[in-house]
Order: structure tokens, then C-alpha cells, then sequence
């Protein structure tokens, strides 16, 4: 046993950086079944696993992992499904560092076990299967649940209750379905047809789905309940507000938020412009406000746009940015410059309207502030302009005000987040349950989806379910 | 998939389009829009609704071949299908019963948008005067339907081809002046920018309130891009869920107008690649 766990983490095969930073195909290419047996055979199979205490939606990790290793790898995406059933979308998307991974035994002398890596090797192998074997449904119990919002805790709910013999209706305000998945986090790290592919498995199991419906507009939530007959509601809106820096020179030509500039590039396919109707502007130099994950995916979109030159503007440093480690890697392998320490302070433009260079200056860190990370403060007189011709702005998303502001038994946070119960995701409306950002603001797929499980199980309940 | 029910020329390059959107039809006020997709591949662009018949299940666009969306949209026929249909969208217009009078302008394919509205205002019991202009007669659109809103309507064309030579501002200030200021509650200009800042300056000396109609490029339209940003009365807003109707005094119309360039080159590229593929109808004859 010892000889095993002393083998390397099996490393995954990556598009080459100087490739992959012009093309929008995914960048890990994924284990071949050797890879993932051998890197399954590290696990010990903890009788008490760690690592599942680490997982929001407790996967039954050494479970899958030990059919994988015994090369059953349908089963091993099976036992997936079971707790996760957007496996191949979480295996890819996940901070597992700080969550699964970060809790294997494994990791306190020697590496983890890549969790993640081998969730999505089980989940894709199934997939590329064809077409996945139903499961058998219950009896239909008559009660209708409508789904506010296609993103992952939507698509959690639908799926869960579903397979309680609800019937469930899913309406998005958008074209396609999947939520942030689809029009926010790039192709080259989840590719579409994945999310495609999970959602046409909902389709079949019976879930319906009305696209282009605005909720607040078409219909409100109240008329959903009195006038259309659904028992329930859940809302699963999101945190798609942009927020912005509100410093001078915002609104000119080459200033965009990291939603417009991510959606216009992901969900619009404006990379195949003119092929694809919709532009976006193809940048010398781009410049991208933030620190967090979404802003390493505009950055690395910005690259495969053609962008000679796409810098990180952060005002903290290095230790302080919330993206993902993996992700500052590779957004750094690929060529995407850093300028941390550095806070916009206006954006300057050119006699047509468009940028012409960003503001910055330069902080330096200072005491730690309430959430413990060192404050940052201006250097008197570093003042510094950047060159650059766009400019995007990820500094963060709030709920978008539709649902609320058109119904007022919903009460919200002055944040703008919805009121939900943490155990039941009952809002302060009967009937109705909220999941996801919509409640706690940005955070991740994964806890949208274990979100969108607490209110499944909850409305489930409330429908008159054992 | 929304079926197409009934397709008209109005003017060179105007068109009117029916489409069956029951739910739309029936949820729509005046103010509001739609955003539709042809395919697969299309962009996601605004319209307002022109006119809506609820009993049919209808709902009518009137728009103009501008760019390349709007020329494919132009080339569809009753029995066809759009892939997407969003809506209604946008705040609706503030409707009361005002005192005095109601000024209604529109202009060029500006009439559309602004037709709705003095339904709307005509049916909550205003005097409604209408001032309709274009560049010349044979593009004056929706005189009929105007006439029949409103109590009066007048017509500008820039050309002297139809009704007062000049520009429906000129008409704007003599329909002040005759029914003194203190008697005009409100006007609602839409039309090209221009245009509607041209209306806000003629009515800002007399402190006649004055509601235009942004159209700035949008995206998503509910709120998640930012790409609809406007300026009014200093603060950014988006005009897909605030507006698209602001105060037009508070309009920062410079910056709109900037905006509204930001893809020329693309929109040409975009046209010129549709040309090429379908043989142009207009340039070569
Ligand atoms: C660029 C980007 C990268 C990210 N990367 C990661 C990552 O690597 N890992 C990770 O775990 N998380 C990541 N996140 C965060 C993660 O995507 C979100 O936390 C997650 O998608 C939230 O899921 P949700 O279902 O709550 O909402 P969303 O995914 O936002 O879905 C909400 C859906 O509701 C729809 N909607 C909104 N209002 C209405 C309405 N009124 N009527 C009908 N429909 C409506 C929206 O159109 C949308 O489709 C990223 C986020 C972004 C923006
Ligand atoms: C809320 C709203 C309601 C609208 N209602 C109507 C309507 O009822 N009838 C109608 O004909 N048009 C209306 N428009 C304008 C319409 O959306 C645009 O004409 C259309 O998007 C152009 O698309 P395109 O691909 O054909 O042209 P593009 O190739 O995108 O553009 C061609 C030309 O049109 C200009 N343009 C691009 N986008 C817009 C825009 N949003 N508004 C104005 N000019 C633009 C460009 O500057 C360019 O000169 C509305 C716009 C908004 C925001
Ligand atoms: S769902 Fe995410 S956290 Fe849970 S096991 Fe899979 S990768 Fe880890
Ligand atoms: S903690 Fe690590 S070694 Fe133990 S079961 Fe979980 S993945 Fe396997
Ligand atoms: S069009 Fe995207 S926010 Fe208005």
C-alpha cells in the first residue's frame, strides 16, 4: 500500500499554452482510461473518507473511484449521479483544492487524489457512450413545479424532482439553458455540448423547458402559482447583475462588463464572427479589473480574441486574488500579464469616444481590514497610465432585481439577495423556494447545486412527499 | 419557434411584420419591446411592439432594414419562423390622465414606437396631439393608424413633399406655443437621436416635461450585460430593464450617439458578408 500512495498524482494531458491561448477548444484533454485507473488505484478507500466532507453534495467518492480503479467505470458514474447530476460539468469547474481535495488524507503527506479529474473521466466516458440509460420513474404524483432560471441549481431542482414524479417546468430568460454555464464560463474550460448534453437528459426524462421566458415580464411569480396552476416555485435566478467601478470613462466605446464581454463571446459565438451574427470588439491591448475567477476567463478569452497583450489589473496582490490557483496558472502560462497592486482610478478615451488607456495607481497593503486581508492603500504620487484599447470590468455580479422587484412577498437582503431558509430554501412567500446566487450571492456550481438539492427535497416535502 | 403570420413593405426599407405571441400580446403595455433571434446564428435584437391584437394572439413590428438583422428580417415571409422571441421587455410607459394636452412625435420609424403610446394615452382619456415626420412622403409611415389615436395629428416631411416643409421640431414648438405652455403636460418624442434631442431642446425653455425612447445596443435585454448602459441625470442606467423611456432632459445624448458607433465596422463587415452570400438588392441593382 505504501508503494502506491507514493505515486505521483497522474498528471492530465493540456493543450500546449501557446496553442491553446488561440483556440477556444478545452484545454485539459482529459484521462484515457489507463490514466484513470492508475490514478484511481492511489485512493485508500478510506472507511471514513475525508474527502466527501470536503464535497457540498457528499459524492460517494471512494465508491466511484474504486470502480473506476476496477476499470467499471459506467458503474463509477452511476454512484456519481447518484449525489451529483451534473458530474462532468462539476469534475471540471469545481475549486476541488479547496474542497474535495482538499480534504483527502492522501494530501497532508503526499498529493490528493485528483477527485475531480477522475469525476470527469467517468462522467465523460458515460457520455461518449451514447445515448445514457434512463432511469425507471415513479408514478406521476400531479403536482407541477415551475423553475425559475436554467442555471446549475435549477437544473438540480428539475432533475431531483423529476424523479420524484413531479411534473416540472424550467423558464429561462435566455435562448439556451444552463445558466453562467453556458453564456459565462468560456468554452475552453467547459465545453458546451457538455452542458447540452445534461440538459437534453433532463429533456428526456420529461422536464420541460420554456426559453426566452422573463419572469417579472411574461409572467410573475404570483400568476405562476394562482393563474397557472404550478404548487410550487423555485427561483434560481443568479447573481447576473454587473457591477461596475463607477470611476470616470466607463462608458465609452471598449468598455465592457466581463458579462456583456463573456456572453457576447461564449453564448453569441462572437469568436465566429462574421459566421455568427454578433460582434465583439477585437482588441490590441485589453485590460481586465479584477481578481477572481471570471475575470481570468475574460482575461484568457481576450487572448483567443486575438488580444496581443491581455492584463490582470488587481488592486490587492498576488496571495489576496480569490480565483483559483489552477486558473492563475493557467491564464499565466498562456501569456496573460499581471499588474498587481494596482487600482483603476478612471479610464481615458480617445476624440471618437473609444479607450485609449486605463488610469491606474499603484497601493501598496496595509493593516488587515474586516475580512482579514490586508487593506490596500494608494502610494501617494505612483499615479501610472496603462495603454490599452478595451477594457472589461469583473469585479463582481449581483442578483438581478426582476423576480423581486415584481414581487413583493419576496423579501431580499439589502444586498439584493433573496431571504431563504438555510435548510429548506423556503422563502418569506409560501410555495416558493430560492437556491444559488440568488441567495448567496456569487459563489459556486456546485454549491447552486447542493442549494437546488435542500429545496428539492424541501418542496418535495411541502408537495406532500415522504 | 414563433410563426409569422402576416409581412408588408411600408416605405422603402420599412417594414411590418404580424407575429403569433399570444402570451406576449396579452402580458404587453405600451413601452415595451421584444427581443427576437432569427437562428441559430443570428444576434438577439430589440424591437418595440407596434401594435398588439389580443384576441388574434398577435403582436405587430414595424422596423427598419438597417444592417444586416434587420435586412434578413426584412426578407421573411407569413409562414416563416423566428427561432427566438423575448417579451414584453422594458418599464411601460407611465400612462395617467393628464391635464391639458399630450404631445405624441414621431419620427422616421420613430411613428412605430411612439404609436402604442398615444393608444395608451388616448385610452386613459387624454387630448392627444400627434406630430408625425419623415424625410419625405413615400417614407411617412402609419398615417392612418395615427390619425385614428389621436384627436389631432399634424405631419412634417423634411422634403415640403407632405403636410409642413421642415422638421416635426418646428411643429413641436408651434403646438406649444398655440396651446401655451402651462396646457402641455408631457411630450413623448422617438424617433433617430437626433430627433429626439432636437424635441428635448425645443421643449427645455418651456419646462415641458418630456419622455424619450433610448435605443441603445442591447445584448441580453434583462439586465445581465450592461451592454444597453446610458447616461441620465449623471447616473448610469440600463436602459433594458430602467427604461428604454427616460426624462430626455436628463439624457446625456452625446454619449448615446457614441455608444450607437461602437460596431460600424463589424455592421458593415456583417452586411457586406450577407451581400456577398444572398446578392445585394439594393447597391448593385
Ligand atoms: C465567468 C464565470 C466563471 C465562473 N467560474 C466558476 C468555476 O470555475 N467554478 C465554479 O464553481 N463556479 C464558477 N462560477 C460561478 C458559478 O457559475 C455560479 O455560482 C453558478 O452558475 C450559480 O448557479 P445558479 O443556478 O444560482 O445561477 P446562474 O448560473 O446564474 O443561472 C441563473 C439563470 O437564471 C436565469 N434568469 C435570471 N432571471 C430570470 C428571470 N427573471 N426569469 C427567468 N430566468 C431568469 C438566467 O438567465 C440564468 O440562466 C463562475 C461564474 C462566472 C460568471
Ligand atoms: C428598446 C429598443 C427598441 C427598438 N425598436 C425599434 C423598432 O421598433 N423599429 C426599428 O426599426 N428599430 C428599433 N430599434 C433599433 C433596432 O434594434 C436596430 O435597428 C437593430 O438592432 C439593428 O440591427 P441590424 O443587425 O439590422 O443592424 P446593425 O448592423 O447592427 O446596425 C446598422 C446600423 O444601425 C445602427 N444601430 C445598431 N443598433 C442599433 C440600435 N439598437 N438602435 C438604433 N440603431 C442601431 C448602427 O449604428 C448602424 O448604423 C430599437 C432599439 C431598442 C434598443
Ligand atoms: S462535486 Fe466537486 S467537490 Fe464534490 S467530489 Fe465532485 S469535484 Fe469534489
Ligand atoms: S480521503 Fe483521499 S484517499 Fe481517502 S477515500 Fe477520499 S480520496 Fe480516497
Ligand atoms: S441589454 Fe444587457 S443589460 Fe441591458
Amino acid at each position: 500500500m505504501a508503494k502506491i500512495n507514493r505515486l505521483p498524482r497522474t498528471p492530465m494531458p493540456e493543450q500546449e499554452p501557446h496553442v491553446r491561448a488561440r483556440n477556444f477548444d478545452e484545454v485539459p484533454l482529459g484521462y484515457t482510461p489507463e490514466m484513470a485507473r492508475q490514478e484511481a488505484s492511489r485512493c485508500l478507500q478510506c472507511k471514513k473518507p475525508a474527502c466527501r466532507k470536503g464535497c457540498p453534495v457528499q459524492v460517494y467518492i471512494p465508491e466511484f473511484i474504486d470502480e473506476i480503479a476496477k476499470g467499471a467505470f459506467g458503474r463509477a458514474a452511476e454512484i456519481l449521479k447518484q449525489t451529483n447530476s451534473l458530474p462532468a460539468v462539476c469534475g471540471r469547474v469545481c475549486p476541488q483544492e479547496n474542497q474535495c481535495e482538499s480534504y483527502c488524507i492522501l494530501g497532508k503527506k503526499h498529493e490528493p487524489v485528483a477527485i475531480g479529474r477522475l469525476e470527469r473521466f467517468a462522467a465523460d466516458w458515460e457520455r461518449e457512450q451514447g445515448e445514457v440509460k434512463l432511469p425507471e420513474l415513479p408514478p406521476k404524483t400531479g403536482k407541477r413545479v415551475a423553475v425559475v432560471g436554467a442555471g446549475p441549481a435549477g437544473l438540480t431542482v428539475a432533475g431531483d424532482l423529476i424523479l420524484k414524479g413531479h411534473d416540472v417546468t424550467v423558464f429561462e430568460a435566455l435562448h439556451k439553458p444552463g445558466g453562467v454555464l453556458v453564456y459565462g464560463i468560456p468554452e475552453f474550460r467547459l465545453p458546451k455540448a457538455i452542458v447540452k448534453a445534461e440538459v437534453d437528459y433532463l429533456r428526456r426524462l420529461g422536464v420541460r423547458f420554456e426559453m426566452n421566458a422573463v419572469i417579472g415580464k411574461i409572467r410573475t411569480v404570483e400568476e405562476l402559482l394562482t393563474e397557472d396552476g404550478f404548487h410550487a416555485v423555485f427561483v434560481g435566478a443568479g447573481a447576473g447583475l454587473p457591477r461596475f467601478m463607477g470611476i470616470p470613462g466607463e462608458n465609452l466605446n471598449g468598455v465592457y462588463s466581463a458579462n456583456e464581454y463573456l456572453t457576447r463571446s461564449n453564448l453569441m459565438k462572437a469568436y465566429l464572427f462574421p459566421e455568427y451574427d454578433t460582434p465583439v470588439v477585437r482588441a490590441r491591448r485589453v485590460a481586465v479589473l479584477g481578481g477572481g475567477n471570471v475575470a481570468m476567463d475574460a482575461a484568457r478569452t481576450a487572448l483567443r480574441l486575438g488580444a496581443e497583450a491581455s492584463i490582470i489589473v488587481y488592486r490587492r496582490g498576488r496571495e489576496e486574488m480569490p480565483a483559483r490557483v489552477e486558473e492563475v496558472h493557467h491564464a499565466e502560462e498562456e501569456g496573460v500579464a499581471f499588474r498587481l497592486l494596482a487600482n483603476p482610478t478612471g479610464i481615458l478615451g480617445d476624440d471618437n469616444g473609444w479607450v485609449r488607456a486605463l488610469q491606474c495607481v499603484q497601493m501598496q497593503l496595509g493593516e488587515p481590514d474586516e475580512s482579514g486581508r490586508r487593506r490596500p492603500e494608494p502610494i501617494p504620487g505612483s499615479e501610472f497610465e496603462l495603454e490599452v484599447d478595451a477594457v472589461v470590468v469583473a469585479i463582481g455580479n449581483a442578483p438581478n432585481p426582476l423576480v423581486p422587484s415584481t414581487t413583493p412577498s419576496i423579501q431580499t437582503t439589502r444586498w439584493g439577495t433573496i431571504v431563504a431558509d438555510e435548510e429548506t430554501g423556503q422563502t418569506t412567500m409560501p410555495g416558493v423556494y430560492a437556491g444559488g446566487d440568488v441567495v448567496t450571492g456569487a459563489a459556486t456550481v456546485i454549491l447552486a447545486m447542493g442549494a437546488g438539492r435542500t429545496a428539492a427535497d424541501a418542496i418535495h416535502q411541502y408537495l406532500g412527499g415522504a | 419557434m414563433y410563426e409569422i403570420v402576416e409581412t408588408q413593405v411600408l416605405a422603402p426599407t420599412v417594414h411590418r411584420m404580424v407575429l403569433r405571441a399570444p402570451e406576449i400580446a396579452r402580458k404587453h403595455r405600451a413601452g415595451n419591446f421584444i427581443v427576437l433571434r432569427i437562428h441559430e446564428k443570428g444576434e438577439r435584437i430589440p424591437l418595440t411592439v407596434a401594435d398588439k391584437d389580443v384576441e388574434a394572439g398577435t403582436i405587430t413590428l414595424v422596423f427598419q432594414a438597417v444592417g444586416r438583422t434587420t435586412t434578413e428580417l426584412g426578407e421573411l415571409k407569413a409562414g416563416d419562423r423566428l427561432l427566438d422571441l423575448a417579451g414584453p421587455m422594458g418599464e411601460p410607459t407611465h400612462i395617467d390622465r393628464f391635464p391639458g394636452v399630450v404631445v405624441c412625435v414621431g419620427g422616421g420609424i420613430g411613428v412605430a414606437p411612439v404609436h402604442p403610446i398615444a393608444c395608451a394615452l388616448k385610452a386613459a382619456g387624454n387630448r392627444v396631439v400627434s406630430i408625425i415626420g419623415a424625410r419625405s412622403k413615400e417614407i411617412l409611415i402609419m398615417e392612418e393608424e395615427m390619425r385614428r389615436t389621436s384627436d389631432e395629428l399634424l405631419v412634417a416631411t423634411d422634403d415640403g413633399s407632405y403636410g409642413h416643409h421642415g422638421f416635426v421640431t418646428d411643429v413641436l414648438r408651434d403646438v406649444i406655443e398655440r396651446e401655451g405652455k402651462q396646457n402641455v403636460s408631457l411630450v413623448v418624442a422617438i424617433g433617430p437621436v437626433p430627433m429626439m434631442r432636437a424635441c428635448c431642446k425645443v421643449t427645455e425653455p418651456y419646462g415641458v416635461s418630456t419622455v424619450v425612447s433610448l435605443n441603445p445596443i442591447m445584448v441580453d435585454a434583462t439586465g445581465m450585460c450592461g451592454a444597453c448602459r446610458v447616461t441620465v441625470g449623471g447616473e448610469t442606467r440600463f436602459a433594458c430593464v430602467d427604461g428604454p423611456e427616460f426624462d430626455g432632459h436628463q439624457v446625456d445624448f452625446d454619449e448615446l450617439t457614441q455608444r450607437l458607433r461602437a460596431y460600424l465596422d463589424d455592421e458593415r463587415r456583417a452586411m457586406q458578408v450577407w451581400n456577398e452570400r444572398h446578392g445585394s438588392h439594393s447597391c448593385h441593382g
